[in-house]
């Protein structure tokens, strides 16, 4: 997002179909929202805000490769070749004849790897963490309130906006000019 | 698009708005707790205290102080632990297997479902700990080169399989949990008034604003991980049975066992979440968001899968005769008519047979009924794995070494102490944590609540 001393207008909505078409109609206008802060997951909302899809999914994937990758390499070098044992007459010759009794540690360490790792992600990306400061700019909208943050400017004066806004379904809207992140 | 058949039932009722769904959730949170509360947690306290005097004594005599005998060598503490587990399939179930068939209704109990599995798999990990006997060399057990040399953990035991599946399936569901946890408690900071609370909630929150893209992720980890948590579960079930399965006892040496664990583990899960629930919802008053539809979905899988274990105690009576093996067959005629005959016949009755009466309408919708039937579910349980676990093992080989295991009271203790610290572990979460996903229950309002529903209705026969 953009860092500047931009003049943001702020619309708080009550429900979440109202804040929905009203996200369609600012962008219609091609006006730019910066962020829309919900107290639960609005379906559809990410797809009306245009936002790109998340590539965490694909991320767990790999995490998941890299968890199976350890799970071989550790029972690999472990039983194999550093202390191969010979357990009930059945000694360790090669990985591969082994390996059936090794699935439940690649299954567990693939899970592992792969919740653990994409949770932290998760975490990172949003920038959340113990003790962070609230993102939200209104405490309503962890309750029933739902604000969007429309960036002013273009071919449209702040009245402009505002107009739309109220007309859109919005029960509070306000200019605010201050720095924003 | 909140359009949803009108054959579905509400699954919250009594007219609410977003606003009053935070107010009813936050209120066990803010307000002081009943006396009820007080009452049980009293008791819980003072059983896990009890608990943790047995442990103690445990730890600083040894394992000697239990009922154990050379024939008997594993009896209370590993039916103990295997209930424990059992127990806590149940939650990540409900959390994440029917997040993935998209079931609305796991919404108002999934959160506490979880919670029930976490506690009871800290239960769980218990008895292996103290089992071992020294305590303090538990780290034995991870993959780490000791202090003798570069010798390894064996992973051809299902022992060492069971120690990956436990962490795995107990630091997964903390974290599926507490994801899900994150919007409720930061709903919580921003009406704190107290600066204390407020500051507590702050911590745990992260920080959570609700913007857009990061409730897209949100959504996003939390289907990854159902899809990773439901293999996840059914392999922890399937490996804690592997521990008997892959052993040469007869009445343990049966390749049923993974399928029918896994199926017990839900029977007696889903048991332990009513148990639960019902004090829950009477005691914070919860009735309009898990309502007696909740209970009955509930009380169905519990008739379901009581079913499927019962078919699998008859197959394995089956296969036993049709095996020709005569110590197979002695193994299971020495459970049902053996010393140990009242064990196995509790066992039947508990889990085979009460479950059924689930098929009418009236009684499984009957919270009296549902709750006493609950208990019968977990008695039931702890005695099938008591069965398996002590029958097969106190008919050894040789009949001079047969012999009989009876508890101390130290085994009794141990035991009444988990339950305690369960207790006492649910109810601090019943007071402290949002008991109901309210983030998640909010999406569903507007399709599954009774006020939107009767509107949907009115529009519907306009339009005729």
């Amino acid at each position: 997002m953009a860092t500047t001393n931009q003049t943001i207008i702020n619309a708080l909505f009550d429900d979440d179909d109202v804040l929905l078409s009203s996200v369609k109609q600012v962008r219609e206008k091609g006006l730019e929202i910066q962020e829309v802060y919900t107290p639960f997951p609005v379906h559809g909302l990410d797809k009306a805000m245009g936002l790109k899809e998340t590539r965490i999914a694909i991320a767990a994937f790999l995490y998941g490769a890299l968890g199976l990758t350890t799970a071989i390499s550790m029972t690999y070098g472990m039983m194999i070749v550093d202390w191969p044992m010979n357990i009930g007459g059945k000694p360790s010759f090669s990985w591969g004849e082994n390996m059936p009794a090794f699935v439940p540690i690649m299954f567990e360490l693939t899970v592992f790897f792969a919740a653990h790792l994409m949770v932290w992600t998760f975490f990172f990306r949003n920038k959340i963490y113990p003790g962070a400061k609230a993102q939200n700019p209104d405490p309503r909208t962890t309750d029933d309130k739902f604000l969007m943050e429309v960036i002013a400017g273009g071919d449209h004066s702040d009245e402009e906006i505002l107009a739309l806004l109220k007309d859109s379904g919005a029960i509070e809207v306000s200019v605010n000019t201050a720095e924003h992140a | 698009m909140h359009y949803e058949a009108p054959i579905r039932k509400p699954l919250i009722e009594g007219d609410k708005s977003y606003h009053d769904i935070t107010v009813d959730v936050v209120r066990p949170v803010e307000s002081s707790a009943p006396k009820s509360w007080w009452l049980v947690f009293s008791l819980a306290l003072l059983a896990f205290l009890w608990g943790v005097g047995c442990i103690l004594y445990t730890i600083g005599v040894g394992i000697g102080t239990w009922g154990l005998n050379k024939t008997v060598g594993w009896a209370w503490d590993i039916t103990n632990f295997v209930w424990w587990v059992g127990i806590g399939h149940a939650g990540t179930l409900i959390s994440a297997v029917l997040l993935l068939f998209r079931q609305k209704w796991r919404m108002s109990i999934n959160r506490s479902a979880e919670a029930m599995t976490i506690f009871s798999v800290i239960q769980a990990a218990l008895f292996p700990g103290i089992h071992m006997g020294r305590i303090w060399l538990a780290y034995f057990v991870f993959p780490i080169p000791n202090q003798f040399g570069s010798l390894w953990v064996n992973f051809n035991s299902p022992l060492l399989w069971d120690v990956f599946a436990i962490s795995t399936y107990f630091s997964v569901s903390v974290v599926f949990w507490y994801v899900g946890l994150i919007p409720d408690f930061a709903m919580i900071r921003d009406r704190a008034v107290k600066p204390v609370q407020k500051h507590i909630y702050k911590i745990l929150s992260f920080g959570w604003g609700g913007k857009a893209k990061h409730w897209q992720r949100f959504e996003e980890v939390s289907l990854v991980l159902a899809g990773l948590a439901t293999p996840l579960v059914l392999s922890v079930h399937t490996i804690v049975s592997m521990d008997f399965a892959t052993s040469v006892i007869p009445g343990w040496h049966t390749t049923i066992f993974p399928p029918y664990f896994v199926a017990g583990a839900i029977f007696s899960g889903f048991a332990m979440v009513q148990t639960l629930l019902i004090i829950v919802r009477k005691m914070f008053k919860m009735e309009e968001y898990i309502t007696i539809q909740h209970i009955e979905m509930m009380n169905i899988i519990i008739m379901l899968t009581g079913s499927i274990v019962g078919i699998a105690y008859i197959t394995e009576l089956f296969i036993a005769w049709y095996s020709g093996v005569e110590y197979e067959q002695y193994a299971f005629l020495n459970r049902a008519t053996g010393p140990y005959w009242w064990a196995y016949w509790s066992m039947m009755t508990c889990n085979v047979f009460s479950p059924q009466f689930m098929w009418f309408k009236k009684l499984r919708t009957s919270l009296m009924f549902t709750f006493f039937i609950s208990i019968i579910v977990n008695i039931g349980m702890w005695f099938e794995r008591f069965v398996i676990i002590v029958t097969s093992l106190h008919r050894d080989y040789l009949p001079s070494s047969w012999s009989m295991f009876s508890p101390t009271f130290v085994d009794i203790g141990i035991f009444i102490g988990t339950i305690g610290f369960f207790f006492v572990l649910f109810l601090l979460y019943a007071r402290t944590f949002p008991v109901i996903a309210q983030a998640e229950l909010k999406t569903i309002l507007k399709s599954s609540g009774d006020n939107y529903k009767k509107l949907q209705e009115k529009q519907e026969h306009g339009d005729h």
